[in-house]
């Protein structure tokens, strides 16, 4: 095994590529700083041929084929058995390729956004980049320590993003995230550790391999489980926030500038949900099965408890956050609801979240970007001034809400309908959240589209702070709209991938459901469950 | 076999239903070019709005005729589209069920939604956004299709929220009222309630039957526990009450009158919130195998309809009225298909003409607004139809087939309820049928009083001005208003007759709903039923003509007035009970919660920061406490490796 390599085939050079690919980019961005537009433009381009990359992997992913594809490895701390060795399967696929649909819209929707005093955009996109490179490794990572690294190092250029770039309290904001999410790590390490030993006492040679390692612990006795289980669970808990660890995303999400926020939320907590599959579910089932109820209670938990918050919510940056509190809880009431269609569900929920919400923050953004408040009780009426904005914030809004022939339904319908059967309790709570997601999203959208025109945000308008705008004089909303701009060709540009994905996604889900189906069916076989439900219906 | 929609096997659609995705197709597309291609589109936008839905309802014809050249046995098709959510065992079709009740419900859609697209031409003609309201109603008519076609109880599913979206943005065209975007939140808020009950209904007939399309529901039903056969009866039902603004979800479909008025004609009248009506009756296979289920149908159904009737008597707004009404009729096609094979035909054939009558009442409603500067209030008006004589007459003849006149529409489908209600057996005929017939005296009283105070007696608002001053100067809506509203009068005259005489509709429908089965047993024998509900109408007529018929009507509605018509005035409560029991605890809720979080959750975690790093104030100093933390958040870290690694030693 000494300094070997192995690799195979074009598919593991192709996701080597990927991952490093916004590494190099962000050196070249670095470089290119001292001249705002060149960084930008560069870091876009990069970001677009990663794109171009990621969609290349997936046409080259076979969905029926191994259950780790494209995989790659090489020695790196040999006398511990630790690997640098990166494969793919269908969830970690999915997610990859919402990486690289959402780093350029990123880029794409901050490309006018005003940064703080002193700092250049080709900073900002330098970290973008090597924030890319570091999501794509901790998906791709099959080595548990490398994975434990990564997840780490991860939250290196997040808390310099946060930190450096956000509102008025980000250095307390990055710092919370920060400690969080390390000490969450740290447990993993030791749990990752605890592993290696029980491996090492097995078979006489520790091993980080995920496949291996897997294998053994898979078998050990239930107690040792539910320790090693509750390390990994409490990393992950933290990082795709469940109740009452959540407290670090509002902060986080509001201080974030938005592109950062729409990564945050959209990408880097979804390594919570993943790793509950890649990790809790196959390495301990005993522990799994053990845990499931405090797990479902939890989730449940979370959908009630994020949902009631987000109506309560005042600002549009903690909304989102709350909002995906709630869509976490349902991730993980599919994920530990033990059946395929729920785990599917669960999956294309994390794809379908980064779109619905991710859209719904960018759109939101530029409704602040217009106001320059992220207070909601700030706005009014916008829908007649700006009334595609207003288009695109309803139809972010119908998606997180989970209107049927949006991507959303999809994912909630399947989470539910697939918990059902198992866990009816938990599903008939959480459709309670369905009734709360419409009504949050539909008030948001009320109190910032609907009513008589305000102008409290909307400095300059027609009379500057406080003044009402009359809504019926014609020449009144001329100039206010004048004022008030409705979507720039950018911003169209932006948002426009996103309008295709949540309609096509709606109606077409099924090549998204047939890559993550067979990769959830094998996580389930390795977990020793089988669905409760046939073609025939359940017992 | 009750039905012959329970059999296992439906043939594929051949032939012309090969097409039948072009109806979907054509008001989508219709809707999407409206939609995206924004101003541009401007000029013609209302014609091809027009246009797709008349297309559609000439396809729909053709489709309709071919299948009657079909020999019964075979009027029930399947077209396969595409696999939408295909999960291993779960296999969710995009498909559509081609058969007699689709069928019926897509010439209603299509037919009204056609006459009420070309009367939104004059209706709308002021409005600067009249392009979207086509691209609405486009959506509408799309979703609602697809909610009476789609072949499983997924794709219903889907057309049942797309209406409601369609619903909800159009309840709050007005936009900048905040009334209509509350109005539009509400019955949003209120469907979804519904909804959760068909979410569930599904959720239950995939955990026993490992299936959703309706062909193998139906077929295997009979293996469904009775507990859950129970609960999915409910459930549904849950749905139909949402939708279909029946007790206890009535309260949103009044409110929805912020809408403009074709909307609530061909939405909140004709159409949508008769969804629940044809998914109870869709279901019959489902609900033929539950007694119990069928009598908690008609307990919602009964009242509701009392309710509807008893509020409709007391508002003084003619749209409320109208929309109170049609709580009401709904109330009654509930009821009959409450009778399982008894009168699932019937509640359509009420359906159907209440398509007819009450969309020609909305719509005359929405002439006289037209001439009137949108006024609402009946006692601001009076002594109309010298002004406006079509409206007059065609609002008329509706009204006379809304109340039961002998011949038009209503007598024929509402008199057969009554009947078929009076023909349960033991206590059941007693109190379903007896207050159904009340419900005929009800309605003839609103009905008479409103048509009174609006077209007849003294000019009440020759001396009045509108709210912004302007002088009323009624007078008689434009040819594309008017002719709309003729058809619909020639319909609320003929139909009735059309589809009861030799029982017509009921055979046709026979394939999908099961023959109509006739009882006997009842309390009172058809022909009784029928005198007394002719005796009914009229007390309730000639109470109505003594009360404001002879005598003159205060501008200013009267404040002093008994204890009933205060409840009625106040919608018997229902709003207030909703406020006190979920809007204010959940106001409160909320809040408290934020506090919580705020204080509690956080605070707990920041004291808890706090105490490892010295004080908040620290952790909050940036790099020196941020260091700190850090040092000793990997001294915890470090302490937990250990830990871990004694459990794995000792463990």
């Amino acid at each position: 095994m000494n300094g070997m390599t192995t690799s195979a085939g074009a598919g593991a050079g192709l996701l080597l590529l990927v991952l490093l690919l916004p590494l190099a980019g962000s050196l070249a961005v670095t470089f290119l700083r001292s001249n705002d537009r060149v960084a930008k433009l560069t870091a876009l381009g990069v970001s677009l041929v990663e794109f171009v990359l990621t969609l290349a992997l997936c046409v080259g992913y076979r969905p029926t084929g191994a259950r780790l594809q494209m995989v790659s490895s090489a020695d790196w701390i040999a006398t511990v058995g630790v690997h640098l060795s990166f494969g793919v399967d269908g969830i970690a696929l999915v997610m990859i390729a919402v990486i690289g649909l959402l780093v350029p819209v990123v880029i794409g929707a901050g490309w006018a956004e005003k940064l703080p005093a002193g700092r250049s955009a080709g900073g900002f996109l330098a970290l973008i980049l090597v924030q890319e490179s570091l999501m794509v490794g901790v998906f791709a990572a099959t080595d548990v320590f490398l994975f434990y690294v990564l997840f780490e190092i991860m939250l290196i250029p997040m808390y310099f993003l946060i930190g450096g770039y956000g509102g008025a309290r980000r250095q307390y904001a990055a710092v919370k995230f920060f400690l969080y999410s390390f000490l969450g790590g740290l447990l993993m390490l030791a749990s990752a550790i605890g592993a290696y030993a029980y491996a090492a006492a097995q078979t006489g040679h520790g091993t980080f391999d995920w496949a291996t390692l897997a294998q053994i612990t898979r078998n050990a006795p239930p107690s040792l489980q539910v320790w090693l289980f509750l390390g990994f669970f409490a990393a992950f808990a933290i990082k795709a926030p469940l109740v009452p660890l959540h407290t670090w995303l509002p902060d986080a999400t509001a201080e974030a500038p938005i592109g950062v926020g729409v990564i945050l939320v959209g990408v880097l907590d979804k390594v919570g949900t993943f790793g509950f599959l890649r990790y809790c579910l196959p390495m301990f089932p005993a522990a799994s099965r053990e845990l499931a109820p405090l797990l479902l209670v939890l989730a449940v938990a979370g959908v009630l408890y994020g949902s009631v918050l987000a109506t309560g919510q005042r600002d549009m940056k903690r909304f989102i956050a709350y909002v995906s509190i709630a869509h976490f809880g349902f991730i993980a009431l599919g994920i530990f609801a033990f059946s395929s269609q729920a785990q599917v569900g669960a999956v294309s929920y994390m794809v379908n979240h980064s779109v619905a919400t991710g859209m719904l923050l960018l759109v939101l953004g530029m409704v602040i970007a217009r106001g320059g408040s992220t207070v909601i009780d700030d706005y009014g009426g916008m829908a007649k001034l700006t009334p595609l904005l207003a288009g695109m914030l309803l139809l972010a809004g119908l998606s997180t809400l989970s209107l049927p022939g949006t991507n959303s339904f999809v994912s909630e319908f399947l989470v539910l309908l697939g918990s059902f059967p198992r866990e009816p309790v938990f599903t008939v709570l959480a459709t309670i959240g369905m009734v709360l997601a419409a009504m949050y999203v539909l008030w948001l959208y009320q109190r910032v589209m609907q009513g008589p025109a305000r102008g409290d945000a909307l400095v300059g308008l027609a009379g500057g702070p406080g003044a009402a705008v009359d809504p019926d004089s014609e020449t009144g909303t001329r100039s206010a709209r004048r004022m008030v701009g409705d979507l720039s060709r950018r911003e169209i540009a932006v948002l426009a991938p996103l309008v295709l994905l949540v309609i096509g996604l709606g109606f077409f889900p099924k090549p998204l459901l047939d890559v993550i189906t067979p990769s959830v069916g094998a996580t389930m076989t390795e977990a020793g469950f089988s669905d409760p439900v046939t073609s025939q219906g359940g017992k | 076999m009750l039905s012959s929609a329970a059999t296992a096997s439906v043939p594929a659609a051949t032939g012309i239903a090969g097409y039948a995705w072009v109806l979907l197709a054509l008001p989508s597309l219709g809707a999407l070019v409206l939609l995206v291609g924004g101003r541009r589109t401007d000029a013609w936008g209302h014609l091809l709005g027009c246009a797709t839905v008349i297309a559609a309802f000439c396809y729909g014809l053709a489709l309709f005729l071919s299948t009657t050249g079909l020999p019964p046995e075979s009027r029930v098709q399947d077209l396969h589209l595409y696999s939408w959510l295909p999960v291993n065992a779960l296999q969710v079709d995009f498909g559509l069920r081609i058969d007699p009740l689709s069928l019926t419900f897509v010439l209603l859609i299509t037919g009204v939604g056609a006459l009420i697209h070309v009367y939104s031409i004059g209706y709308m003609d002021t409005d600067r956004d009249r392009r979207r309201f086509f691209g609405y109603l486009n959506l509408f008519v799309a979703s609602m299709l697809l909610l009476v076609l789609g072949n499983g109880f997924v794709t219903l599913y889907l057309g049942w929220e797309g209406v409601g979206l369609a619903s909800y943005l159009l309840i709050g065209w007005y936009q900048n009222r905040p009334s209509a975007a509350t109005a539009a939140k509400k019955a949003f808020l209120m469907n979804r309630v519904g909804d959760v009950g068909l979410a569930l209904a599904i959720f239950l007939m995939f955990r026993y039957l490992g299936t959703t399309q309706y062909t193998e529901v139906f077929a295997r039903a009979g293996e469904l526990p009775s507990g859950a056969l129970l609960a999915i009866t409910l459930l549904l039902l849950l749905g139909a009450c949402g939708k279909s603004g029946q007790f206890p979800l009535q309260a949103w479909l009044p409110d929805a009158m912020e809408g403009p008025t074709p909307v609530s004609a061909l939405i909140h009248a004709a159409t949508m919130v008769t969804a629940g009506v044809y998914l109870i009756a869709r279901a019959n296979p489902i609900y033929n195998l539950s007694a119990d289920g069928r009598l908690l149908v008609m307990v919602i159904g009964v009242v509701t309809l009392m309710i509807g009737c008893i509020i409709g008597c007391a508002y003084d707004d003619i749209k409320k009225v109208l929309a109170y009404s049609t709580v009401s009729q709904i109330g009654y096609m509930i009821l009959a298909v409450g009778l399982g094979p008894f009168g699932y035909a019937l509640g359509i054939m009420h359906l159907l003409t209440h398509g007819f009558f009450k969309a020609g009442l909305f719509l005359g409603a929405g002439s006289v607004m037209h001439g009137m500067h949108d006024e609402v209030d009946m006692r601001r008006m009076g002594g109309l139809a010298r002004y406006m004589p079509i409206t007059t007459a065609t609002f008329g003849l509706a009204y006379l087939a809304i109340i039961g006149f002998p011949g038009l529409s209503g007598y024929w489908s509402k008199d057969a309820i009554v009947e078929a209600a009076f023909g349960q057996p033991g206590w059941h005929g007693w109190v379903f049928g007896g207050l159904a017939l009340v419900g005929v005296g009800l309605t003839a009283f609103y009905m008479t009083r409103l048509f009174l105070l609006t077209f007849f007696g003294e000019k009440r608002w020759e001396n009045l001005t509108t709210e912004d001053g302007r002088a009323y100067h009624p007078h008689e809506s434009g040819p594309v208003m008017t002719v709309p509203m003729i058809i619909l009068a020639v319909g609320s005259v003929a139909a009735g007759a059309f589809f009861a005489v030799g029982e017509r509709l009921a055979r046709w429908l026979a394939p999908s709903l099961g023959t109509l089965e006739v009882s006997e047993q009842g309390p009172l024998n058809a022909a009784g039923v029928s005198v007394l509900s002719i005796v009914f109408m009229v007390v309730g007529v000639a109470l109505a003509w003594l009360l404001v018929g002879r005598r003159p009507v205060p501008v200013v509605r009267p404040a002093r007035v008994s204890a009933v018509v205060t409840a009625a005035r106040k919608d018997l409560y229902a709003n207030a009970i909703n406020e006190a029991l979920v809007a204010r605890p959940g106001v409160w809720l909320a809040r408290a919660l934020v506090y919580v979080d705020n204080k509690g959750v956080d605070g707990m975690v920041n004291g808890t920061a706090a105490l490892l790093g010295g004080s908040s104030g620290r952790m909050r100093r940036l790099q020196t406490g941020f260091v700190r933390s850090y040092a000793l958040s990997m001294l915890g870290g470090s302490i937990l490796v250990i830990a871990a690694l004694l459990a794995v030693r000792y463990g």
